[in-house]
């Protein structure tokens, strides 16, 4: 895939971290999902205005053993996914909307 | 008919539920005789209800073809829709509208969809779950059907207070979780008693070879209890409210997994 990808919360999903677990509930279908610990990363970098290969680096690399090329080719397929599912937004320019998911941590 | 008052010139029965009065009207008192009986320990005729609801009633047979059920907000007001029933609700002006046909089970729904609404707003909820006061506390049971909730339900020894077998009402106030009887009934067919208690614990049902009781992580918790809330409306800003409320519920009431054989012994581990 060339060019930048952008991601952001959908704003009709709800989140929570649950004993380390990301839970996240489509509004729009009720749907329950939750989150592994590299979508997790995402999820939480997803402000619409960081460049996908730039969480890849910097969160997903980061934390975890990976060559990057194979991170953010694994990470395109993964927001795609995400997307499918209405969680994430996904575009080739930046969001500028605010990510309006609500989310509390504890 | 005795029994039965009249308000506005109609037939009427308050029908009570988690401190929640909801004034039922009808031209037809026969009806409301038999919503009094329905409701035993729920129903009564004060004159002070917080909604009310008129209801029309037609003739026997169904209502409209489609037996889905349908829950939607539109400025403001409610419309409910099932093969059986028809109902408006507009909750600012406090009253609505049902037609239905005589029968105790449409009105039912009617009552399980206005309160799940009316809770989802107060960090509240219905549960399929039986319910229970031991000791001043109240413990809830949950699971899909064939988890044993009417199983525990009906082994509960004599000091042991019986909220529902069923549908649990579960209320936030002052930063606390209660749990209240309802007369909303599963295969027990024994309407709860109409009391109150701080919930003490959550247990998620499973029937196994041996009595014991086992912790659940907070995900696992929050999954049970999401998969077993009650709420029928296709409304965003609600099913949010209830999912920040599953998981608010999950980090301040102690959920655990209660596997049991049908044996009142089980019974020993409740206290």
């Amino acid at each position: 895939m060339s060019g930048k990808l952008y991601v952001a919360r959908d704003s009709h999903v709800a989140a929570r971290n649950l004993g380390g677990e990301m839970m996240v509930m489509s509004a729009r279908n009720s749907t329950l999902y939750t989150l592994n610990p590299v979508a997790t990363a995402i999820w939480e970098a997803a402000d619409g205005v960081t460049p996908l290969d730039e969480i890849v680096a910097n969160r997903i690399c980061a934390q975890f053993d990976v060559a990057p090329e194979v991170a953010l080719k694994d990470a395109e397929t993964l927001v795609a996914e995400l997307a499918g599912h209405g969680i994430l937004v996904v575009s080739d320019r930046p969001i500028v909307r605010a990510a309006a998911a609500t989310e509390n941590s504890r | 008919m005795p029994g039965v008052t009249t308000f506005a010139g109609r037939s009427h029965v308050v029908i009570d539920i988690g401190g929640m009065p909801i004034r039922l009207l009808t031209g037809d008192s026969e009806f409301i005789e038999l919503l009094h009986a329905r409701y035993a320990g729920f129903a009564h005729s004060s004159r002070d209800s917080r909604f009310d609801f008129e209801i029309d009633l037609a003739p026997p047979g169904r209502i409209s073809p489609d037996p889905e059920l349908y829950v939607r907000r539109d400025s403001g007001k409610w419309r409910f829709d099932r093969g059986d029933f028809h109902a408006e609700w507009d909750p600012a002006a406090s009253r609505g509208r049902i037609r239905q046909t005589a029968n105790p089970y449409s009105i039912d729904s009617v009552l399980r969809i206005v309160h799940s609404l009316l809770l989802a707003k107060q960090g509240g909820f219905l549960l399929h779950a039986a319910s229970a006061v031991r000791n001043g506390r109240a413990f809830l049971f949950t699971g899909v059907s064939g988890a044993g909730k009417t199983t525990i339900s009906s082994l509960a020894p004599p000091d042991v207070a019986l909220l529902t077998d069923e549908i649990s009402y579960v209320v936030k106030q002052d930063a606390r979780y209660f749990a209240f009887g309802t007369p909303f009934t599963g295969e027990l067919a024994r309407v709860g008693e109409n009391i109150r208690a701080p919930i003490e614990e959550v247990f998620l049902l499973a029937k196994g070879p041996e009595n014991r009781i086992e912790p659940v992580d907070a995900a696992v918790a929050a999954r049970a209890l999401l998969g077993n809330i009650l709420f029928f409306a296709e409304d965003s800003e609600l099913v949010n409210a209830l999912f920040q409320t599953a998981c608010e519920f999950v980090s301040r009431v102690p959920i655990r997994r209660l596997t049991f054989v049908p044996d009142a012994a089980v019974w020993e581990l409740i206290r």
